[in-house]
């Protein structure tokens, strides 16, 4: 058996009292396309943020493909080394709701600084890589422009590139176009279905949910810190099985 | 006496002005970055007394603590500092008291960094040393110009409080002279040399802004 993408065990997850990831498992397998929907508060960004390194697990194991990140010992999660951990960052990208650019750096350095910085890759081929990257995203010709000249859609389609110019091995993204015009929506949504279509592993946190049926594999709904249903995308959404899915896609018209 | 005479001895004044305000600048603006960090540290005690650090200086007059750190040595350990030790506390002085006002300037800079930036560059793997120094940096410095030039500012016209240990700067010149000539021209002429200064630093703040105008966020 191939080890999985990404595979998340027995995740549980705490802000004081407040338990916010209740014993989550998932597996990503490569290609997947996963979807995660639910109601606001339900802990998706918390799940994210655990699997992105920016918040640590109280419990429960983590790994990227070979690489384990985290591991359960005596009801505790107990994490590896900053050498792990910097190995992990090179596995996966995050895409934020409010994008994160630096705004100090043009559309260019955004891209090719981390490449150059992080992975220390020579900086014309992080140039080329990122040149072709922007040509992808629709925004040829935007390189020498700094984020602020550019619209959210685009500042958007930025940050994907950016992430994607690590080559990781899963793009994660949390809402990404929650902060967006439904006309720039989308533009950042065709961008993520061209990546689907072309077979990159993504894990999406949205509120779309005509997109989340149309492109995602699977889709989890996730309410109070628990997954409480999981499945083929059409069939979650077209026929949830629990009252709590259904009362929560009744608030979306069905596009 | 001649007016040639007058400006000589007004413009070596300017030079110990101008030294007093380099030497301070140097020392304060790093030893300011420190206290900064310091008082940001999670390790308390270290941050309790970064506070109480800033909060002394801040809430104390300079030309007491100019004082303090000059006669401080002697009344407290029977220490004989020589002639030249005027030079010694007034640079001690100035930097110890402007490294708490920069310290604080710096904090409220790196503080209003939104923490999206810190997770953007923490998910990307930089480490922690490369997101200061090439991601937070650059932006605090753009976010802080305005009040580091008020405060430079103040640094220029408060070089005067050194005259309280005896030094010669500018102001103590005019002083000295005012009381010869029984004239109030040499007071003059160092006020309108103290705000020549002062334009220059605009001057130079405002190309500084300038340069980094080149994005908004
Ligand atoms: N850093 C934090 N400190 C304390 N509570 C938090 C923190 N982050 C999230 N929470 C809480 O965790 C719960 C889940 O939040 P979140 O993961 O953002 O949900 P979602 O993304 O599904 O809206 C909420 O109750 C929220 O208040
Ligand atoms: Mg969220």
């Amino acid at each position: 058996m191939t080890n999985a993408v990404v595979s998340l065990q027995n995740a549980k997850k705490s802000f004081g009292a407040n338990q916010v990831l209740k014993d989550i498992s998932l597996t990503v397998q490569q290609g997947d396309v996963l979807a995660i929907i639910g109601p606001s508060g339900g802990g998706k960004s918390t799940l994210l943020r655990c699997m992105t390194l920016l918040e640590t697990l109280d419990d429960g194991s983590l790994s990227y493909g070979d690489l384990e990140v985290c591991r359960r010992q005596n009801g505790r999660a107990v994490y590896g080394g900053k050498d792990v951990l910097a190995k992990a960052k090179g596995r996966f990208g995050l895409v934020f709701q409010n994008f994160n650019l630096f705004p100090h750096y043009t559309v260019l350095k955004n891209i090719t600084d981390p490449l150059v910085s992080v992975q220390k890759m020579p900086r014309p081929e992080a140039e080329a890589r990122a040149v072709e990257l922007l040509a992808k995203m629709g925004l040829s010709g935007k390189e020498a422009m700094v984020p602020c000249e550019l619209s959210g859609g685009q500042q958007q389609r930025v940050a994907i590139a950016r992430a994607l110019a690590m080559n990781p091995d899963v793009l994660f993204f949390d809402e990404p176009t929650s902060a967006l015009d439904p006309e720039l929506t989308r533009e950042v949504l065709k961008v993520i279905r061209d990546l689907a279509s072309e077979h990159m592993t993504m894990v999406i946190v949205t509120h779309e949910m005509s997109f989340a049926r149309d492109v995602a594999d699977r889709i989890i709904f996730m309410d109070g810190g628990v997954i409480v249903e999981q499945g083929p995308a059409e069939q979650l959404i077209n026929n949830p099985q629990h009252n709590r899915t259904r009362a929560f896609l009744s608030n979306y018209t069905q596009g | 006496m001649e007016f040639g005479v007058m400006m000589g001895i007004l413009l070596d004044g300017l030079q110990l002005t101008v030294l007093i305000f380099f030497v301070t600048l140097l020392g304060a603006l790093p030893l300011g970055v420190v206290v900064a960090l310091a008082r940001m540290s999670r390790f308390k005690p270290l941050s309790l007394v970064a506070q109480f650090y800033i909060s002394i200086l801040r809430g104390t007059p300079l030309m007491l603590q100019l004082m303090a750190i000059m006669f401080g040595p002697y009344y407290l350990f029977g220490l004989e500092m020589g002639t030249d030790w005027k030079f010694g506390a007034c640079a001690i002085g100035f930097i110890l008291n402007y490294a708490a006002y920069f310290a604080e300037i710096y904090r409220s800079g790196i503080q209003s960094i939104p923490r999206g930036q810190y997770e953007a560059a923490s998910v990307l793997g930089y480490t922690k040393a490369q997101t200061f120094m090439k991601i937070v940096l650059p932006q605090v410095i753009k976010r802080i110009l305005p009040a580091m030039g008020n405060e430079i500012i103040t640094l220029v016209k408060d070089t005067s409080l050194a005259f309280v240990l005896g030094i010669m700067e500018m102001f103590n010149a005019a002083k000295a002279l005012a009381a010869r000539e029984v004239s109030m021209v040499p007071y003059a002429i160092a006020a309108l040399i103290y705000w020549l200064f002062c334009l220059l630093i605009e001057f130079v703040m405002n190309k500084i802004e300038k340069r980094l105008d080149y994005y908004h966020d």
